[in-house]
């Protein structure tokens, strides 16, 4: 994985102590909160429901052991324990003292690591596919790629000020595990008919109040022109983007309102005019980078897994994906425990995920957007003792893409901007499905929470999403169906009027009941409805 | 009744103003009337309080009540982490926030 050099050392540390001194004027009373709002929101520190709250990026989702051992160790000492894994690949911490918060960046800095840019109105963290490197259908690993647009986008001058937030996420393969068109840029790299492998451009896809699936503005562009053309397409936006209304000012607004065609003209004249000045950086920086991402030294051993251990067997099914090498697979190790927090871990846990990457995996974690974290190299010789070990440790739930593994932002639980209380109500439904048995006979489904309207818990993109709302100070939870994030991306519909929490939770069992009387020979929830429609789903849950 | 709440400069912690000082317990909170805007002001200058709000609230024997769930949260803290609340020894105190 990229290690820093100098330069990037240096601008993490200088920042740093620049934020040090920010955080000391403000508490001797020199700075105003409003003064210094904007000045923590860079460095990730926002002031949620209970406390200071840090954004932690960790770029695509790539970790070492160190790094993640470093994260549970700020959990220990300067938080209560534990922190939380996101659904953009980050982490976050809930209960940060200010008079801390620059020692942390500093205690961060030592592992390569920051919160630049997990906040405001910037680029923020790149994101990717949680098994690039590792997967057996990637056309090239796409981190490298990942790392040049984290370079490119750090600091960049013209792109601090944006009209909003600015989400970009690049992928390798034509299966979509990283929720990329929905994304302000989503950026496949593909293989062209004459072999040469380039870059398609989506622009204009996100969740939030107006959730939009990115339309395809180029279907390819030379690799060499990579950074050129996301430029293109950051400038279009920087120049004609809504600064006047916050509700309207992403990305796919404007892409809506100008209309594909005549954004994509725009992009376009601007693409040539940036070729002309020859901003790409040389090959050789690509080539640099892609140097840190040359693969492990794999080896070949045995390839059939012994299944003899039922629970072991099941794990295997679930929660392992295959792999590049046919004696490797890519394991995933949930942080949906029945009754868990989705997303939490603990210090120890960090750690102890930590000494398993070192020990099983080249040393190498991915943090997933669906709050998991996988050890993408692991020799099948070895998943047996890896298995047993996640057990002991809390960690061996066979959940993956079941609808125990549900999706959960923070919610009213922690997060001043939410409406409804997330958390309780997954907890409460992994409960319900792991007691009644329905888990395994439901197969693939996708749940996912949002506690408002700003979608952090991805639920437009569920197959089965529910989005927290305030219904006259009270809990209320509206029920959508039929959404993806996958490649065949669509967006939940609403079923109807919403529910209170025992309500949605029974609503939840009577559409899974819906789907399992449905269902012909190989579908997916998401199949059934899509084939039946909405209107067996509502008579369920409302009646004629 | 109102009454102010905001976060701790240093800590962040949610904190109630209790007539003359802050406390995390928002069994202390006065009613400050129509002081509010006054009160707040002058203790976010002496850099007392961050960010601080006037909240609507109820009073009865069992003690006050912010009106807004969302303000029952803060008082208590995450109902998915009894442990980590003011009141980690009294599951009931979930029902209260509820």
């Amino acid at each position: 994985m990229y290690v820093y050099d100098n330069y990037d050392q240096a601008m993490v540390d200088a920042r740093v102590e620049e934020f040090r001194d920010q955080a000391r004027r403000r508490l001797e009373g020199k700075l105003s909160e409003d003064q210094f709002k904007p000045l923590r929101l860079m460095n990730g520190l926002y002031l949620q429901l209970h406390a200071y709250m840090l954004r932690v990026a960790i770029p695509y989702g790539t970790l070492n052991s160190r790094q993640m051992s470093a994260l549970g160790d700020i959990a220990d000492r300067y938080d209560r324990g534990y922190g939380h894994f996101t659904t953009r690949q980050n982490i976050q911490y809930n209960w940060i003292k200010l008079e801390d918060a620059a020692d942390i960046l500093a205690d961060l800095s030592k592992v390569e690591m920051h919160a630049i840019q997990t906040s405001g109105n910037c680029i923020r963290n790149i994101s990717s596919d949680h098994f690039a490197g590792a997967a057996h259908d990637e056309l090239v690993d796409p981190r490298p790629y990942a790392e040049l647009m984290r370079q490119w986008s750090s600091f960049h001058p013209e792109f601090t000020y944006l009209p909003r937030k600015f989400k970009i996420c690049v992928i390798a393969s034509e299966k979509d595990r990283a929720a990329m068109r929905l994304h302000d840029i989503g950026i496949q790299i593909v293989r062209s008919g004459e072999g040469e492998l380039g870059a398609r451009f989506f622009v204009g896809g996100g969740m939030g109040r107006t959730p939009m699936i990115a339309p395809m503005i180029r279907d390819f562009v030379p690799l060499d022109q990579l950074i050129t053309y996301a430029e293109a397409c950051l400038r279009v936006y920087n120049r004609h983007g809504r600064r006047d209304n916050k509700y309207k000012a992403r990305i796919k607004i404007l892409v809506h309102e100008l209309g594909k065609e005549e954004y994509t003209r725009q992009v376009e004249a601007e693409f040539v005019h940036l070729l002309e000045q020859g901003i790409e950086p040389p090959r050789e920086e690509l080539a640099r980078i892609a140097r840190y991402f040359a693969p492990p030294t794999f080896e070949d051993g045995p390839k059939q897994i012994d299944r003899s251990d039922p629970d072991f067997a099941l794990w295997v099914d679930r929660n392992t994906h295959r792999h590049r090498h046919d004696s490797y697979v890519s394991a995933v190790i949930s942080l949906k425990p029945v009754g868990g927090i989705p997303g939490d871990a603990t210090g120890d846990q960090m750690r102890q995920m930590a000494r398993l990457a070192k020990q099983y995996s080249f040393d190498e974690l991915r943090i997933m957007h669906t709050q998991n974290v996988v050890l993408p190299h692991v020799r099948i010789a070895d998943l047996h003792a890896l298995w047993t070990e996640l057990e002991a440790a809390g960690l061996g739930a066979p959940n993956l893409d079941t609808i125990e593994d549900i999706i959960a932002c923070p919610g009213l639980d922690y997060c001043s901007l939410a409406n409804a209380r997330s958390i309780p109500l997954a907890q409460r439904l992994a409960e319900r499905f792991a007691a009644n048995g329905k888990t395994g006979k439901l197969g693939e489904l996708k749940l996912k929470i949002s506690g408002c309207i700003n979608a952090c818990g991805h639920h437009h993109a569920g197959h089965i999403g529910i989005l927290g709302v305030d219904k006259k100070g009270v809990e209320n939870y509206q029920l959508s169906l039929g959404g993806s994030e996958a490649e065949d991306v669509s967006l939940a519909k609403i079923t109807g009027p919403g529910f209170d929490e025992d309500g949605v939770i029974e609503a939840v069992d009577t559409v899974t009941d819906l789907y399992l009387a449905q269902r012909k020979e190989g579908e997916r929830f998401v199949d059934t409805y899509r084939r039946i429609g909405m209107e067996p789903f509502k008579e369920a849950l409302y009646g004629a | 009744m109102k009454i102010l709440t905001g976060n701790d400069l240093k800590t962040g912690a949610v904190i109630w103003w209790d007539g003359a000082n802050w406390s995390i317990h928002v069994d202390c909170a006065a009613d400050v009337g129509d002081q509010g805007e006054e009160i707040m002001a002058r203790e976010e200058a002496l850099r007392r309080v961050n960010v601080p709000y006037i909240v609507e609230a109820t009073v009865s024997e069992k003690g006050i009540r912010p009106a807004h769930i969302k303000d029952r949260i803060r008082a208590l803290g995450p109902t998915v982490r009894p442990d980590l609340t003011l009141k980690p020894q009294s599951p009931e105190a979930i029902d209260w926030v509820i």
